[in-house]
């Protein structure tokens, strides 16, 4: 259907959908995500959720103890070495579609803990991360905007085509790869299918 | 022409129907929906019996000794001591001799049990 003639209709108060605008609709609009934090970020993570911020006009406040209920997987907080195989493994355990939000600088690159030993310098080494939030901690309102950005992206995502998310590719594998707790770092470093970092630009 | 009041049981197995196929149909659109856009991929992490993101190992039939009972049997008597030594001792000044013999009398029985199961090695974790 043309683009142009269904804004058209809409102004005539003539209303059509497909069955994959309603479908995003529905998605966008109940996210659930997993209850799981890791460090400070968690609180303002916890803060967004509560009556201030509310999480809920996003139709989102329902915090799943369960991976297997959850769509979305707030990293809120300094992902260290040891926890990354749990990580990695409670995001294998989600139902797809599922989606990553990382939260604070710590997740999104070590942050301020980025020379200590035991710290993963950023969880997108790891599993694909949908939107990134600098900030340390980020405020609740920096959550909501990337909240708000993971709706526009699941709003345009579309169900065929080359474009169409991983579960729907049908050689394309459901999990990913658990690094193990290795001898002085993780085995392997990061998954080179989820993680290729631009070559750093040498003077 | 059948009117629906003909047979009275004609209305309740309209409403059964209709009752069951407003439960089942978004069910079957459900799973009809789910087979097509969400395919089953079953993998080693998403089969795995628990969710707390560790790996379970070693074996759930294990057995615990049994014999702690003696411990704490044995530490019921500390436990009723304390209880009546706490109002002796908060009357201690006005107690009478025939009082404090009586509560001496209580505490070494006591005291004697607890010798009892010490020379029987009950003490002793094997």
């Amino acid at each position: 259907m043309d683009e142009g003639l269904k804004s058209e209709l809409r102004k005539q108060g003539v209303f059509l959908t497909s069955f994959e605008e309603l479908y995003n609709w529905g998605r966008k609009n109940s996210i659930w995500p997993l209850g799981f934090g890791l460090a400070c970020c968690a609180i303002e993570m916890i803060a967004t959720s509560m009556a201030r911020w509310d999480l809920a006009r996003f139709g989102a406040e329902v915090f799943r103890p369960s991976p297997r209920q959850a769509d979305l997987m707030i990293v809120a907080g300094t992902v260290t070495k040891k926890m990354a195989p749990q990580v990695v493994r409670l995001y294998n355990q989600m139902p797809e579609p599922k989606y990553v939000i990382a939260m604070g600088a710590c997740a999104i690159s070590g942050g301020p803990f980025k020379q200590g030993y035991n710290v993963l310098k950023g969880i997108d080494r790891y599993i694909p991360v949908d939107v990134h939030i600098p900030g340390c901690p980020p405020r609740p309102e920096a959550l909501l905007h990337a909240f708000m950005t993971l709706q526009r992206k699941i709003d345009e995502q579309p169900l065929s085509g080359a474009a169409r998310p991983r579960h729907l590719v049908a050689g394309a594998p459901s999990e990913f790869p658990v690094p193990e707790f290795g001898e002085h770092d993780l085995e392997p470093a990061s998954n080179p299918a989820v993680w290729q970092p631009p070559a750093p630009a040498r003077a | 022409m059948m009117q629906p009041t003909d047979n009275p049981y004609l209305l309740i197995i309209i409403l059964l129907v209709g009752a069951v196929a407003f439960a089942v149909t978004p069910l079957a659109l459900a799973w009809l929906w789910a087979k097509k856009f969400s395919p089953r991929k079953p993998g080693r992490d998403k089969n795995a019996i628990y969710e707390c993101g560790l790996e379970s190992k070693g074996d759930a039939w294990v057995q615990f000794k049994a014999e702690y009972y003696l411990y704490a049997i044995i530490f019921l008597i500390f436990d009723v001591e304390t209880i009546f030594l706490l109002p002796f001792a908060a009357a201690f000044n006005g107690l009478g001799a025939g009082a404090f013999v009586a509560m001496v009398v209580f505490l070494l029985l006591l005291a004697e049990g607890l010798a009892w199961a010490w020379q029987k090695g009950v003490l002793t974790w094997r």
